[in-house]
Order: C-alpha cells, then structure tokens, then sequence
C-alpha cells in the first residue's frame, strides 16, 4: 500500500475520528472488531521460518502454516482456545508481574495518552490500559471470581477468535517501550503485557516475520541480517578501508581471536546499512586510536535480540551466545555497541538467563583504570560508558569543530531511558564532541522520551503508515527543535533507530540526518599520525572531511 | 450506561438493608453476623490475594528506570527514580505510595493543526486523589474511636484537628474529612464521566465502588449531622466495642440509618478483595517499582530459569560455515579435512 502523503497523513492526524482529537466511538470496545487490511498488519512470519525455529532445541514454534491475517480462516489449531488460556495459566504462574499488572489497574486512565501510538493513531485499543484490558478481560472470565460471577459486567469476556485477532493486532502495535509504565500509579508496564500476548500468540502459530525471519537469521548465522562469517568479515574490512582513505590512518581489527581482553558486539545492522555504517566506523576508529586488545566475533555478531519481541526462551538462546563466545575466546569482558533493546536484554536479563560469568573478570578500562562496578555481574559494558570514561580522563583528544557540520540533538531510546537509566553518558560525549547541540521538549527526552515508533521488530515496510503515525510525536519534538533551533541531526544509541529515525526524519522532517554517537565521536577524534583526506563543505571550499565520516572522497 | 447498573446496585444494598434492618430479629443479621462476615472475609481475601501474587516469582529485574542510573563516579546517579540500593527503593515506594508521585508527573497532551503535539503537566488526578485517599484514610481512623474505651489521646487529638475544632461552636462538630471525602468521591466521578478517554475505558465495576463509598459516606454524614437524634451514640458504641471484644451486646433502638451505613461498609469490605480496590496491596509489589536497578552488578535469580535452552553451538555454526572461514582466513577450532576426490 502506497504511503499516505504527508499532507494527508498530516490532517488526518489532527482531524480524523479519534479518541486522542476528541471523537468519541459510539460503540464500545468490546463489540468493535479488529479488521485486517493491507497495510494494517505486518506479514506473518514465513512457513519455513517458523519450522527452522521450531527445529532448534529449546523452542517451540507450532503450527508453521502459510496463512494470512486478512482472510478469516486463520488456520489455528483445533484446540487453540485451550493452548492459549493453558499458556495464561502458565504465565500467571511464572511471572507475579502479570498478574498484579491484571489485578490492579484501577482504569484511571493515566496512560492513557503517554502511548505514541494512541497519539499517532487515536485508536481507543492503542491507548495502554486498553491494550492491557484485551487481556485482562480474558483473565477476569477464566480466572476469577468476579468475572465468573457477573461476567461481561465486571469485564470480562469470553476467548474467541475474534479476540485473539484484536491480540494479534494490538500487541504489534505496542513496541514495548514503557512509557506508559512511567506515568502509572502502579508501574504497570504494558510492556510486559505485549510481551506476553505475543508469547500466547506464538503457542498457536501466530506472529510476524519481520521478527521471526531475523531470529532465526541470527540463530543460524549470528545475525540478524543473517551474513554469514565471511560475508561479515568483508563488511567489517570495508569499512575499516573505508575509514583508512578517510583519516589515513591503518585500522587493525580482528575476527574470532582468542586472547583478545575483549570481546565487541554491536548489532548485525551497524555493519550492513547507512547510517549505522558510519557509527561502526566510529567504533573501529576510536578502538585503534586507544590501542585496545579486542576482537569482533562472527559468531556472535548481533548484539540486538528479536527474541525479546517474541518469547523469553528464544531471547534467552539468542542471547547465550554472547557468553558462550566470551568464553571460547577467553576474553575478560565484553563491550556492547550503541544499540536499545540489546541493551534492555544485557542490562535487565542476561546475567539472570545466561549467568553467572564467572569466566570473565569486572570490566576494567586498560587506558583510565577505571573499574566498571556497575557491570560487575554481567561483565558487560555499554560503549558509551566506556566512551565516557576516556573522555573523563583526558584519554583521547576531541576536537568538536571537526563536526561543524552538524548541529545535532539526541534521542534517548526507549530501552536505554527506560529499562536501564543510561542518560548521561551519552549526553556528557555529545557536550564534548560537537560544538553545540540541543534539548528537545522536556516532555520528549529522557525517561519521558518517545519510541521511534518502530520498535520490537516492526521496523517493516508494509506497515509504514502506521509507523509514521506512532513515530509522530518523537519526529513532532525533533521539528520543534529544527524550527527553533536549525538542528540538522538525530543522534541516538541506538541501531533499530538509526534504521527507523531516518524513515520517519525522511517522511516527516525531511533533510534531518540521523546518526549514532559513536560516529560524532569518530569525526572528532584526533587520531596519531592521521592525514584526513580533502573534500568540498557545502560553500565549495575544499577543506578536510566537511562532512566527517560522510564525506565522499 | 455501565454506571446505572453500578448506582442500581447500590440502591438495591441500601434498600437491603433498610427494609431488612425494620424486620424484628434481622437486627442481629446486620448488626452483627454480615459484619464479622465481611471482616473474614476481608482480611482473609486480602492475604489470599497478597499470598497468590507472592507465589508467582519475579523471573527478571524489570523496575522501570526514570532517571540516569548509577554509573561512573562523574555521573550523577537519580537516587530516587533509579535506585540501586534497597534504601533508595524503599524511598522511591515510600514517596510513590505516600504522594502518588507518578500521578504527579501526568500531562495531558493534544493535537493541533500542523500537526503540532502539545505536552501540559495536568495534575488534577494527582490532587483528587489525593483528596479522595487521605480523607478516606482520615476517616477511617477516626472510626476507631468507636471501637476503643477509653479513646486514645492520640485519637482524640487527630479528632480535635480534622474539626478544626477551635473553629467551631456548637456540636456536633463538622469533620474536613467528611466533606473532603464526599468531594473526593465527587471529584473522581466527574472526572470519569468527564474525561473522555477514562469515560470510556470505565467499566461497571470502576463506578460501583465510587458509588458505594459515597453511600457510605452520605450516610455516615447523615447520621452524624441530620439523623442524630434517631441514633443512639451510646448503643452504637457499646455493639461496635462488643464486635470488636468478641462479646456483642445487643441494642435495640439503633436507628436503620445506621444498619444501612453498617451494610454499605460490610459490602465494601466483601468486595474489596475480589476488586481493583486491591490496588492497595498490589502497589507495594510492583515489580516495576520495588526493584532495584542493579541487574548487571548484582545477578537476579530466575527460579524458573531454564538450563536446557543452550545457545545453537559454535561447534555447529564452525561446521556449516568452515569452508567460508577459511577462505575467509577466520581463524578455526577445527581444519577442513583433507581434499577429497568427489
Ligand atoms: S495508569 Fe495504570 S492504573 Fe491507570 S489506567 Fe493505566 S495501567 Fe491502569
Ligand atoms: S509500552 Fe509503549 S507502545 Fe506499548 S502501550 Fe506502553 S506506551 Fe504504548
């Protein structure tokens, strides 16, 4: 389906019927269907897909089918409604968080408009408590008493297939980014609610490919993109010739080398597409530059983790790998690259799933000293924190002006904000790499910060209006500081951003650049013995890299 | 409408109990045996309930994070909104759950024309309820005076500053909470009917509790203000500390007022524990509030963590891709094996 234009799109924000512009539906929740219709669903995930999945020790993917969402038949198990309300059963039994988050909302409505893709959309069900009460209506019919005793009056409600479709919709229209979490009297996390509604979804055969597809990927390959080993030594290799043209400076790297004290993952994209290509490159320049004993690995090449979109044993097997990795090469610790939900899985799970690490040793940066406390368990430390802590101590040579050409402000990704306190670090690299940079709205940024509107594995095309729409708010903040303040520049920590902020800037904010940290720092690093190579600035003058790692030469 | 249904009901209780309480010998029913009922089943609904959460395990370190956490020495750590130390969570649940700190952060946001998204802070859910709780809690500790011979000074002092009673002359006395409560209940109502988006995610039984309270308010005021001379203070006071002692003596010229006021307050307790109203319990358990934000320097426990889900094995990932590897000059645990003839 064709994208709406942005005229269109524009006034259809404001105007349409919608609960967040003031229209009230005249039907109630309950007896409003979900209607599928190309361009309002992402692409079930691939038969072959979800039986590779299904193949791998650990997971279990049934009912691998070609199907579609927009035909009726759905083709769902004959007992599907006892496989989903057993999976409930389960789940309430293994998580306390689901069930305090069904037993105590009061339904005050907090949330209500801190979810960007109620904003974008004005669909009542994207408004977090509804996305939740989709669930909890389920939970009060079949297990407790209230609902078994007045039913539909207390709010409860009978599994049909006609709900598990509202599911279907509805938890991938929920990137699980927790602001809504932030804003509830009780924390409730609506997050966690998607997370366990696709988790049921998947019990029967349903979920999306742009999230299956890449997990496997990474399964198989060790990647998302799914390069295999050669394939990503030669992207590395690239871009480390690349960056040699640029600064003239030789980049030393390696793959899978044991001995190495330490062990570098960044997600699989940083080293395939535009901009994240300029962020790696960032990486290698800055990891030369200090000399540091490190080795990137082929076989765990993907710091992100699609299981956390689809199931806690997936994300978990996913993720062992970093560890396992670790291990084999017998490195000291690990350093992850700038990337959100990886930093969700790192910081809040992999300890618990894959740990203890009790092989490597506490992160301790070999240039400042400086022992990293924080990581003391997962031994796993955040580029930016290590970053900050050589700009801290005078360990590299920063030359801000080399990134005159931007005039950036900074998104915190959901994750980083919101699952992991990682606010500061960032910020206090951009105060020290570009001359100057702004804040957008307040109520945009930090633990408020708003989701690309692409997360959790919806970063697919076929959704795109729906992504424009849910991106709306955070690319609304972004034009307040371009018309107040010229920025030309979206900074972020983060990979699926860099993908998903540059469709949304394009569409939105068109001539807004998007860009990882790690690349401003690159640009103004000042390496030994460079010789940055010439290019034109936007004036025609022929300076050295106007447009740092951009430059064309 | 889903809130005539919740106001219907309450009727129907009022009803119950005044039509019930007029009976000779159900006196006995309402003032004593629904009573010590509800009690049980309050307080044992109440741990049944806390006892279920606590059963199900916290699998994975999951607070949400609303401020920088601790890190390098140089940056500064937001204690209270990410806290790592058990000390700075008991201060993020103690403020959440004393000043409903989160509520304190709303904004309401619009759309504008352009589209242009504004963010304003909107604080009045923050402040009904904080008007509706405190007063409630006011409320009911005052009650204890009703339960207790001789009245703790204490009681006695909070009972002396809820009716300004420097203030005032003449008695009965005129309590703030009495009115704030009744407000409160107010306030809330309106502002589900009012706001359109809680209007319409509101179901039946977000309404009938409102209702119920404010019965219960309503009659408590008109028994203490309007309806005074049918009740007998000291009859009430001598079946209340009878409840309370196990040895109920019985009086019986206490007014219906007061059995309807008494039913209201035994249906709310029945029904507390079946309801959201347990949102009471379950805020101090919120894994998203009571966790410390520690997960890499402190490893969290997962009963339930499975050992069996390896990762797909390097040793299997070497054997599909070796050839490649090679090639590549990555470097192998295992060489190609010799060339063979195909
Ligand atoms: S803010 Fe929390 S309690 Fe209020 S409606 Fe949303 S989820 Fe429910
Ligand atoms: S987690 Fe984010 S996307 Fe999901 S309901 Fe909450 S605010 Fe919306």
């Amino acid at each position: 389906m064709a994208l709406a234009k942005l005229e269109q799109l524009s006034k259809s924000v404001v105007q349409g019927p919608s609960l967040a512009t003031g229209a009230v539906p005249t039907k109630d929740w309950m007896e409003t269907p979900a209607i599928f219709k190309e361009g309002n669903f992402a692409y079930p995930a691939k038969k072959e897909k979800v039986e590779y999945l299904n193949s791998q020790a650990g997971l279990e993917f049934p009912n691998a089918r070609i199907w579609s969402p927009d035909e009726d038949d759905w083709k769902l198990p004959e007992n599907w409604q006892e496989i989903i309300l057993n999976g409930l059963k389960e789940r309430l039994g293994k998580f306390r968080s689901l069930k305090i988050f069904m037993d105590c909302c009061v339904r005050c409505g907090a949330c209500a408009d801190k979810c960007h893709f109620f904003l974008g959309t004005g669909d009542p069900k994207n408004m977090p408590v509804l996305r939740a009460e989709l669930l909890r209506s389920i939970y009060r019919n079949d297990f407790t008493l209230a609902g078994k005793l007045f039913g539909k009056m207390a709010g409860a409600r009978e599994m049909t297939v006609g709900v598990l479709k509202e599911w279907f919709m509805y938890s991938y229209q929920c990137t699980e980014c927790r602001r809504c979490s932030v804003f509830c009297p009780y924390g409730i996390d609506t997050a966690e609610v998607t997370m366990m509604l696709r988790e049921l979804l998947h019990l029967v055969g349903v979920g999306i490919n742009w999230i299956l597809e890449p997990a496997s990927n990474s399964n198989r390959t060790g990647n998302h993109m799914g390069l295999q080993p050669h394939t990503f030594k030669d992207n590395v290799d690239f871009l480390a010739e690349d960056l040699e043209t640029l600064t003239g400076v030789k980049i030393n790297h390696s793959f899978n080398r044991k001995g190495a004290e330490v062990l570098f993952i960044t997600p699989s994209a940083d080293v395939f597409a535009e901009p994240g290509l300029y962020t790696a490159m960032g990486y290698l320049a800055l990891f030369e530059q200090i000399g540091l004993d490190y080795t990137w690995s082929t076989y765990a090449s993907e710091g992100g983790n699609f299981g956390l979109f689809t199931s806690n044993e997936l994300m978990k097997k996913l993720n062992a790998k970093m560890y396992a990795e670790a291990k084999r090469l017998g490195v000291k610790y690990i350093i992850g690259g700038e990337c959100g939900h990886m930093w969700r899985v790192i910081h809040q799970y992999m300890d618990t799933m894959n740990g203890p690490a009790d092989f490597l040793e506490v992160p301790k940066s070999p240039l400042t000293g400086t022992v990293f406390n924080n990581a003391a368990s997962t031994k796993m430390v955040h580029i930016s924190e290590f970053t900050a802590d050589l700009i801290r101590h005078g360990k590299i040579k920063l030359d801000p002006s080399r990134n005159s050409h931007v005039l950036p402000t900074y998104h915190d990704s959901c994750n980083p904000a919101r699952a992991m306190g990682l606010m500061d670090e960032p910020r206090y690299i951009l105060d020290h790499v570009v001359p100057k940079w702004v804040e957008m709205p307040e109520n945009t940024i930090r633990e408020q910060t708003f989701c690309c509107g692409s997360g959790t594995g919806l970063n697919t095309d076929e959704i795109m209006e729906l992504r424009m729409r849910a991106g709306l708010p955070r690319a609304n903040a972004v034009k307040h500081v371009i018309d107040k303040h010229d920025v030309n520049m979206l900074s972020c920590v983060c990979a699926i951003d860099r993908a998903t902020l540059t469709s949304l800037m394009n569409y939105w904010n068109p001539g807004c650049g998007v860009c990882g940290l790690s690349e401003l720092v690159g640009n103004a690093l000042v390496m030994d013995n460079e010789k940055r190579a010439m290019g034109y600035d936007a004036e025609g003058n022929e300076t050295e890299l106007p447009e740092g790692f951009r430059t064309m030469v | 409408m889903k809130y005539t249904f919740s106001f219907l009901a309450v009727i129907a209780l009022v009803l119950i109990a005044w039509l019930g309480s007029q009976i000779p010998g159900m006196q006995y029913l309402f003032g004593v045996a629904i009573p010590y009922l509800a009690i049980m089943i309050f307080l044992g609904g109440f741990v049944y309930r806390v006892v279920q959460w606590a059963k199900s395990p916290v699998p994975f370190s999951i607070p949400t994070t609303c401020g920088q956490g601790a890190s390098l020495d140089f940056i500064k750590q937001d204690k209270l909104d990410c806290p790592t130390k058990t000390s700075e969570v008991v201060a993020r649940m103690f403020l959440e759950i004393v000043t409903f700190r989160s509520l304190f952060r709303n904004t309401k946001s619009e759309l504008h024309e352009g589209p242009k998204i504004t963010y304003e802070s909107s604080k009045w859910l923050w402040l009904f309820a904080l008007i509706f709780h405190y007063s409630f809690l006011v409320v009911v500790i005052r009650h204890m005076r009703l339960f207790l011979n001789p009245v703790p000074a204490w009681l006695e002092f909070l009972d002396f500053l809820d009716a300004g009673a420097a203030l005032q002359v003449g008695a009965p006395l005129l309590y703030a909470t009495d009115l704030a409560l009744v407000l409160g209940v107010v306030l809330l109502f309106g502002r589900r009917l009012v706001n359109r988006q809680v209007r319409y995610i509101s179901l039946a039984n977000d309404y009938f509790p409102l209702f119920l309270i404010f019965g219960i308010a309503t009659t408590g005021i008109l028994m203490r203000y309007f309806l005074r001379t049918n009740i007998d203070i000291i009859s009430i006071k001598e079946l209340l500390v009878g409840l309370v002692t196990f040895s109920p003596v019985f009086a019986a010229k206490i007014g219906s007022i007061f059995y309807i006021h008494l039913f209201l307050v035994s249906t709310l307790l029945i029904y507390f524990p079946f309801s959201k109203l347990m949102h009471l319990g379950g805020v101090f358990m919120s894994p998203t509030r009571n966790m410390a934000n520690n997960s890499r320097a402190k490893r969290h426990i997962n009963p339930w963590n499975d050992p069996t889900i390896k990762p797909h094995s390097y040793a299997g990932y070497e054997d599909e891709f070796r050839e490649f590897m090679v090639d590549a000059g990555i470097p192998v645990e295992k060489e190609l094996p010799p060339q063979k003839d195909e």
